[in-house]
């Protein structure tokens, strides 16, 4: 069976967010790019149904030429192979979709993992997106995943709980953080995705609707104030708590 | 150019979430400014107090019924949602950005032809076109973003949007009872943690970080949670540490939130955490550490031990 794992290249959670001079799109400058966390659990998870019930692996990313080295961590966790669906211009959710979707199509794969969301621009909706327009089945916010044969269960999620899903083939299945371990790649596997070729695509973009007016940085909180120390300042919270932010 | 709007409200155990309230509120704000017609549906079996909805603005609901629907599933909930859209001919539809919410909208623009803007922090009109705000990288900026397609589909990020006044009004409830069902992908058993509320959707969240020094030491946190009424939050390293279960994680790789208060108990501020959590109204921070940077986000600060600190508060509210 071949297995589709959606990749994205994203700004590390510890960076600091600067605005381009533009005002539309966030400054790349000095900023680390890493796998997005959510992916390390989808390939992960891509890997472990492989090694369950045979197929292969096919890791898949639309973005620049940086976006390789996200491809390159992948294929040395263990994908067979990575495509990079080329793109240098930013898409919004709807056309992203539509292009890995596509390509999908064209690999004929019936399973396909990403990450919930990517924690740049968190629409957290790509993988829904994707799954209606193949028709395939979601399971989104995955925290649990089985396949027997065609069918699949699994658990999503849900805001203070969790549900059981039933479902089959195709299908789109986003993850959770808790769906599984992620394997560190080892030297060997370093070693091999080196020598592999990331196949480069030209894609047919269709075009943007949702049009981004400005971005910006939210306004800075100013400091409060210290109320005290230790114990003997709890009175003193409390009644600010009751009488000025009114919030107890 | 916005002709009709659409509400979809969420229901679990029939009962209408609180977040379906604020989009049907900031809906029935929106079409009244514009003079367009508004209406809401929703999809389960049986729902308690529905004519309610009036109360928060919109005057007639649809309720799509049949036993089968009492749990959720994607593929019933979607087919039912997309057929009735259509019917009505609404061109403009808002959800949540819940769970479900973030399921179903997607599919409703693919099938709809529709743009999607998805966890709105702020939607309004601009001339005849509608504007919103989103945040990105879980808050270290905003977008404002806009669609230029007829029909548009938005997710509003719960506890943004206040309800304000409500008023004794009764909505017309319309019940069609559904068959044909799709449940190609459906919800066998849901599980809820046990008391919990979920830190995305609570009024107060009281989190706790490294500080807290051992997982057992969590019990002072829900404690005073319990005595709040507040769900519990954490830091990442503290889930990373097995300490806390994930879905409690505040931050860029868990849960981005907004209560009315926030309380960080033994949580220094690392700039993922500050993120998710820096557009709460208030914030409350108890740290040993005076130089720990989130006290340059909090409006008050105790610096002290939480071991101190925590009983004392505790103490302070049980009185009342």
């Amino acid at each position: 069976m071949k297995i589709v794992v959606c990749v994205n290249h994203v700004p590390d959670t510890a960076t600091k967010v600067n605005i381009s001079s533009d005002q539309k799109t966030i400054d790349s400058n000095g900023v680390t790019y890493v796998v997005n966390p959510y992916d390390e659990f989808a390939i992960e998870e891509a890997l472990k149904t492989k090694e369950a019930v045979g197929g292969e692996v096919i890791a898949l990313s639309l973005g620049n030429d940086t976006n390789k080295e996200t491809l390159r961590k992948a294929l040395a966790m263990g994908a067979d192979s990575a495509i990079l669906l080329k793109s240098n211009s930013s898409l919004d959710s709807m056309a992203t979709a539509k292009a890995i979707a596509a390509e999908i199509t064209n690999q004929d794969a019936k399973l396909i993992f990403m990450g919930k969301q990517s924690v740049d621009y968190d629409s957290s909706i790509i993988g829904q997106l994707v799954a209606s327009l193949l028709d395939y089945n979601i399971v989104s916010t995955a925290t649990a995943f089985n396949l027997d044969g065609e069918s699949i269960t699994a658990e999503r999620e849900i805001e203070g709980g969790k549900e059981s899903i039933e479902t089959s083939l195709p299908a789109v299945i986003t993850a959770q953080k808790g769906l599984n371990e992620p394997r560190y790649a080892s030297l060997k596997g370093i070693m091999t995705a080196k020598k592999k070729v990331i196949e480069e695509k030209d894609i047919e973009l269709t075009e943007s609707h949702v049009i981004v007016n400005t971005i910006k940085k939210p306004e800075e909180k100013i400091a409060g104030k210290i109320v005290g120390e230790d114990a003997s300042a709890v009175p003193e919270l409390v009644r600010l708590l009751k009488e000025e932010a009114k919030v107890i | 150019m916005t002709n009709k709007f659409l509400v979809f409200v969420e229901q679990r155990d029939g009962e209408i979430k609180k977040s379906s309230f604020e989009v049907i509120k900031k809906g029935s704000r929106l079409a009244a400014s514009k003079n367009i017609d508004i209406e809401a549906v929703i999809i389960g079996d049986t729902i308690n107090n529905l004519e309610n909805i009036g109360a928060y603005g919109i005057s007639k609901v649809t309720h799509l019924q049949n036993s089968e629907l009492a749990n959720y599933s994607e593929s019933a909930y979607s087919n039912l949602l997309i057929r009735f859209a259509q019917d009505i001919s609404a061109d403009t539809i808002l959800l949540s950005n819940t769970a479900m919410g973030k399921d179903l909208a997607p599919p409703l623009a693919v099938k709809l032809n529709a743009g999607i803007i998805v966890d709105c922090t702020s939607l309004n009109f601009n001339n005849d076109n509608l504007v919103a705000t989103r945040p990105v990288y879980a808050g270290k900026a905003l977008v404002e973003v806009e669609s230029n397609l007829e029909n548009n589909v938005y997710t509003l990020r719960p506890n943004v949007f206040t309800i304000g006044d409500i008023s004794d009004a009764k909505a017309e409830v319309i019940t069609k009872s559904v068959d044909e069902l799709n449940l190609a992908n459906k919800v066998v058993s849901v599980t809820k943690a046990e008391g919990k509320l979920d830190v995305a959707e609570a009024d107060i969240i009281v989190s706790g970080g490294r500080g807290m020094k051992a997982a057992e030491n969590f019990g002072l946190i829900e404690e005073l949670a319990g005595i709040l009424g507040a769900a519990t939050g954490a830091s990442r390293a503290v889930v990373d540490a097995g300490w806390r279960p994930h879905s409690d994680q505040v931050g860029q790789t868990g849960k981005t939130v907004s209560p009315n208060l926030y309380i960080a108990v033994g949580i220094s501020g690392a700039i993922q955490h500050l993120a998710g959590m820096q557009s709460s109204k208030f914030i409350v921070a108890i740290n040993k550490d005076k130089d720990a940077p989130i006290f340059q986000l909090a409006d008050y600060g105790i610096v002290g031990d939480a071991f101190e600190v925590l009983p004392a508060l505790i103490n302070e509210l049980k009185k009342d």
